[in-house]
C-alpha cells in the first residue's frame, strides 16, 4: 500500500471525527427560541457597522518577505539532505545564495520594510 | 515491554494473513488500527492536559485548581466535555454559516494527519516517510488558514482581528521554525523521522545545536499560539479572537486541535532535539516509548512554565522580533552548522 494512501486515510478520518463531533451534538444539544441570541457578540453591545470591510493588513511587507524566503526554502531543504555529497564547491554555491538572500533581508530592513507603521 | 505495541501490530498482521485477506486489506485495517490508537492517544492527553494546564497554573499562583470532580478533581476536564457536547451550537445570523461550520469541522484534521509520521518508540510510527520533516512542516501549517476562516466567517470585529493576528504570526514565525530545523537536517542528511532519531543516539541535537533549539522551541510556542504569544486570542484584548462567536462543541474542537499542536509541537522538538526514543544515562530498562512519552511532557510542562512566566508581546513587537532577531538568528545557525560539519568531514579524511 502506498504512504499517501495512509495519509489520506488521516486527513479523512481527521475531517470525518470534526463532523462526527459537530453532529452528535447537534442530534442531542436543546434548542430555545430567542431573539437576541443570534446577534453577534460584541461585548454585549448592539453591533455597530460591518466587519466585512477592507482591513488594512499593517504587515503586508512582511508577507511578500514571508513569500520570498518561503520559495528559497524549498532550494535550502535539498541542499541539506545532499550535504555530505556536495563537498566544498556545494557549501559555498549555497552560501552565495543565501547572502543574496541576507543582503535583499538587509535591504528591506533597510528600507523600512519590517517596521509597524 | 520493549516491543509491546510492535508485537501487538505483528500479531494482528499475522491473524489477518491466517484469516486469508489479501495484503492490501490486511495494510488498510492495520493503518486504520494504527490511527485509532493515535486518536485516542491524543484524545486522552488534550484530556488530561487541560487538566494539567490548570492544575500547574495554580499551583503556579498558589492556588489549589480544581479539586471538585472525583479525585484530586481528575475528572473535571470529563465534565466539562460532558458540558460542551449537550450545548446549543449557536450560528449568528449574521455569520457566513458554511463556512463558519467549516472552520470546527476541518481544524482537527491538519494536526491528526502530522501525527502519522510522528515516532512513538522504536518502529512505533505510522507512515515511515522519507520526507516527515517536510511534510510536518507543510501540513502543520493548514490550521493558520483554517483559523483565519473561521475569524472571517464569524463577522464580528474581533474575531476578524483575531483572524489577521493568526495570519500575522504565521508569517513572522513560520519563517525562523523552519530555517531552525535546516541545521538539523544538515548534521543528519535525511528528512526521515526514524532515520534522525537514529542518528542521536550517541549525542542528542540539542547539544550540537543549542541555538536551533532555542529558535525551534520560540516559533513553537508562537506555533500554537500559547502565551507569550497567544496574541490571537487575548482574553483581555479581543474576547477570545476567531473562536468568540463559537458555543459548544464548536468551541471544543479549537480547545482540542490546539492542545492536539502543543503535544505536536513538543513531539517534534523530542524527535527533532531531544534524541526520540533514546534513553540518556544508559537507562535502557525502560521501554523507548515511555522515554519518548516522558520527553514529550517535559516540553509541555515547559510551555506551561512560559505561560505564566512572561507577559503577552505586543503585535508589531511579534514581527519585529520575529523577523529582526530570530530570522538572522537562524540564518547564522545554518551558516555555522555547515562550516562546522564540512571542517568535521574534512578533518576526519
Amino acid at each position: 500500500m502506498s504512504e499517501w494512501v495512509g495519509v489520506a486515510l488521516f486527513m479523512v478520518v481527521g475531517i470525518v471525527f470534526g463532523a462526527g463531533g459537530l453532529l452528535t451534538s447537534f442530534l442531542i444539544h436543546p434548542r430555545s427560541k430567542n431573539r437576541f441570541k443570534l446577534e453577534t457578540y460584541e461585548c454585549g453591545l448592539p453591533t455597530q457597522g460591518a466587519s466585512w470591510v477592507q482591513f488594512k493588513t499593517q504587515y503586508f511587507t512582511y508577507a511578500l518577505m514571508f513569500v520570498i524566503f518561503d520559495v528559497e526554502v524549498i532550494y535550502l531543504y535539498p541542499w541539506a539532505v545532499s550535504f555530505e555529497n556536495l563537498g566544498f564547491a556545494g557549501l559555498i554555491k549555497m552560501f552565495i545564495f543565501i547572502f543574496i538572500l541576507v543582503l535583499g533581508l538587509w535591504y528591506a530592513w533597510k528600507e523600512g520594510a519590517l517596521e509597524w507603521r | 515491554m520493549e516491543n509491546l505495541f510492535v508485537n501487538m501490530a505483528s500479531g494482528m498482521r499475522s491473524l489477518l494473513a491466517s484469516a486469508g485477506l489479501p495484503d492490501t486489506a490486511t495494510d488498510f485495517i492495520l493503518m486504520f488500527l494504527k490511527l485509532g490508537a493515535i486518536l485516542v492517544y491524543i484524545l486522552i492527553s488534550a484530556l488530561w492536559l487541560v487538566y494539567m494546564e490548570r492544575k500547574v497554573s495554580a499551583y503556579m499562583q498558589c492556588r489549589i485548581g480544581p479539586n471538585r470532580v472525583g479525585p484530586l478533581g481528575l475528572l473535571q476536564t470529563t465534565a466539562d466535555i460532558g458540558k460542551l457536547i449537550s450545548k446549543e451550537i449557536i450560528i449568528p445570523r449574521c455569520a457566513d454559516k458554511k463556512l463558519f461550520l467549516l472552520g470546527p469541522i476541518l481544524i482537527f484534521m491538519p494536526p491528526l494527519a502530522v501525527f502519522a509520521v510522528a515516532p512513538f518508540g522504536k518502529d512505533m510510527v505510522a507512515i515511515d516517510m522519507n520526507i516527515g520533516v517536510y511534510y510536518f512542516l507543510a501540513v502543520a501549517s493548514l490550521s493558520t488558514v483554517i483559523v483565519w476562516m473561521s475569524g472571517w466567517a464569524s463577522n464580528n470585529k474581533y474575531s476578524l482581528i483575531g483572524g489577521m493576528r493568526v495570519v500575522a504570526q504565521m508569517v513572522s514565525y513560520e519563517m525562523p521554525l523552519i530555517l531552525s530545523i535546516v541545521g538539523v537536517i544538515i548534521l543528519t542528511g535525511t528528512l526521515n523521522m526514524s532515520e534522525i532519531i537514529r542518528a542521536q543516539e550517541n549525542v542528542w541535537f540539542i547539544f550540537l545545536q543549542p541555538l536551533g533549539f532555542l529558535i525551534y522551541l520560540i516559533a513553537g510556542v508562537a506555533e500554537t499560539n500559547r502565551a507569550p504569544f497567544d496574541l490571537v486570542e487575548g482574553e483581555s484584548e479581543i474576547i477570545c479572537g476567531p473562536f468568540t462567536e463559537y458555543s459548544g462543541m464548536g468551541f471544543a474542537m479549537f480547545f482540542l486541535a490546539e492542545y492536539a499542536n502543543v503535544v505536536l509541537v513538543s513531539v517534534m522538538a523530542t524527535t527533532l532535539f531531544l534524541g526520540g526514543w533514546h534513553a540518556p544515562f544508559g537507562l535502557t530498562f525502560i521501554p523507548s516509548w515511555i522515554w519518548f512519552l516522558l520527553k514529550v511532557y517535559v516540553m509541555i510542562f515547559l510551555f506551561m512554565w512560559f505561560r505564566w512566566t512572561y507577559p503577552r508581546v505586543r503585535v508589531d513587537q511579534l514581527m519585529e522580533f520575529g523577523w529582526k532577531v530570530l530570522v538572522p538568528l537562524s540564518i547564522a545557525n545554518i551558516f555555522v552548522t555547515g562550516i562546522g560539519k564540512y571542517l568535521y568531514q574534512t578533518i576526519r579524511w
